[in-house]
């Protein structure tokens, strides 16, 4: 288990059903230090982990990972084996040690 | 603050469904999908007792859980059917060398026999041969047609009833839309049937027509299934990628319009002034065709004389000109010939007398049945 330190929660992160080709080393799993937000709150959500994954760990393609600052439609989202859509979609907070997995769906059965 | 499944009110929600909007657990997720799938399979009768059903299997999300589920059914409800995998190979090396490794492991994994055929086997031109030759625009139309001419060519050397395949509500929906797109009204007629059958031909359906693309990838991930995932190596520039991203953002907006496009290609009728083509014999292999060479046939042609535009788009129609005054320029010598579907059909018939004769099989009377059959009956209403 990773500590949590004071300006970023530690992250395991998962890319399957194709993601993964577009990620750096075409990555299936990874950890990531995620900056927290300066606020008294722990307002860190999903949001801003596609956006640093956007930023940081796709290495090409961006567009086929995300649009609009969320994920393209047809990507699901699961943190913690829960469906991010059960929970506040983009807007889930995401607390230290969280797991959160990205499927593409956008490829032949 | 962990959600309570909106079924059971006991275990946690672990998934929302598109088509209902309900938060609900992995157990009742199973239940809902399982079962929604049942009542589609009885309610179209698609089936019979005793049928031989080939399920097309590439691998994928789609086909595995298919493989599953079918045989999760066919033992939990008695559908009394023989199920197999049939599997293409279309010959694109680093795309379906290794799906097919993941059928085979699927064969070990449910139990299924397992039938391959290949473009190779049964044309002489893998589609990489093919790219090469007709470059990266119009193979997706070559790969389509080949490709469900092999299904119904091993259907016939298993002498299968029925072939099903994973096309789920998200194909149906996208395939609506392209054929709009694209004014194809003979193909817009038909896409929206579950079962496309007749004229001699195996009947073809899609147990999965009204099941959520999102749903199965779930079903998949949460019931640990084994599927392969990567874009085939040539289709960036299908033209089914721009059906796929709109509807993709209409889901977005409205879930339901998946299955609202479905219904609303259901309800439509063709005007009855539209000239629909007629359907006919290849003269040259046999198979269903709208003219007297069947398009895999005219495909194979300029594939072979060197004529890669033939039979692709607005130079159909003029394929058959072009094939009696061009004399023989470039002969490839690649292609094999296809064996005629007569005597795939004779074959199949040979198979199955022999298992009836086997079994001790008297023909059945009911004209239902076509007097091949030990035991006619539809899959039974069952309530789950």
């Amino acid at each position: 288990m990773a500590e949590k330190s004071e300006n970023t929660i530690n992250l395991s992160v998962e890319f399957s059903g194709g993601m993964e080709l577009l990620m750096k080393d075409k990555m299936r799993k990874t950890q990531i230090d995620l900056p927290v937000s300066s606020q008294q709150q722990p307002t860190t959500t999903v949001r801003d982990l596609i956006i640093y994954i956007r930023d940081n760990v796709v290495a090409e393609k961006k567009e086929l990972f995300s649009k609009d600052d969320t994920v393209c439609p047809g990507i699901l989202v699961i943190i913690n084996e829960i469906d991010w859509e059960v929970e506040d979609g983009i807007d889930t907070v995401l607390n230290n040690n969280d797991n959160v997995l990205f499927i593409s769906t956008l490829h032949g059965g | 603050m962990p959600r309570k499944c909106e079924i059971c009110h006991d275990a946690r929600a672990i998934l929302r469904r598109p088509k209902t909007g309900q938060r609900i657990c992995n157990e009742c997720f199973y239940y809902v999908f399982e079962t929604e799938i049942h009542n589609t399979i009885v309610e179209s009768k698609l089936f019979r007792r005793g049928d031989r059903v080939g399920i097309g299997a590439s691998g994928g999300k789609d086909s595995t859980v298919l493989a599953y589920v079918m045989k999760t059914l066919n033992e939990r409800h008695d559908y009394g059917l023989e199920l197999y995998l049939l599997s293409v190979d279309e010959g694109i090396s680093g795309y379906r060398d290794d799906s097919l490794e993941t059928v085979k492991r699927n064969k070990e994994q449910y139990g299924l026999p397992l039938l391959i055929v290949s473009y190779e086997q049964l044309y002489g031109w893998s589609m990489d041969a093919i790219v090469e030759t007709v470059g990266r625009k119009n193979n997706c139309t070559f790969c389509g047609v080949f490709r469900r001419q092999a299904l119904d060519r091993g259907a016939l050397m298993l002498d299968l009833d029925h072939i099903v395949t994973g096309h789920n509500a998200d194909d149906v929906a996208e395939t609506i839309l392209m054929n709009l797109f694209r004014g194809d009204i003979p193909r817009l007629s038909r896409c929206t049937e579950i079962t496309t059958a007749g004229d001699g031909y195996i009947a073809r359906s899609k147990p999965f027509k009204y099941a959520y693309e999102k749903e199965i990838v779930m079903y998949a991930y949460l019931r640990r299934l084994d599927y392969f995932s990567t874009e085939c190596t040539y289709s960036p520039n299908a033209y089914r990628g721009y059906a796929r991203e709109f509807l993709k953002d209409l889901e977005f907006v409205r879930p339901s319009a998946i299955l609202d496009i479905i219904h609303s290609g259901e309800a439509m009728r063709v005007a009855s002034d539209v000239q629909l083509p007629t359907l006919t014999q290849c003269e040259k292999c046999g198979y269903i065709s709208s003219n007297a060479l069947c398009k895999a046939c005219v495909l194979l042609e300029g594939l072979e004389r060197g004529l890669p535009k033939l039979g692709i788009a607005k130079s159909a129609r003029h394929a058959q000109e072009i094939l009696a005054s061009e004399p023989t320029v470039h002969n490839v010598g690649k292609a094999v010939e296809p064996v005629h579907f007569e005597r795939l059909r004779e074959k199949a018939q040979a198979m199955r007398d022999r298992r009836l004769k086997h079994a001790g099989a008297s023909p059945c009377s009911s004209a239902a049945c076509g007097g091949e059959r030990k035991a006619c009956a539809c899959i039974p209403d069952s309530t789950a």
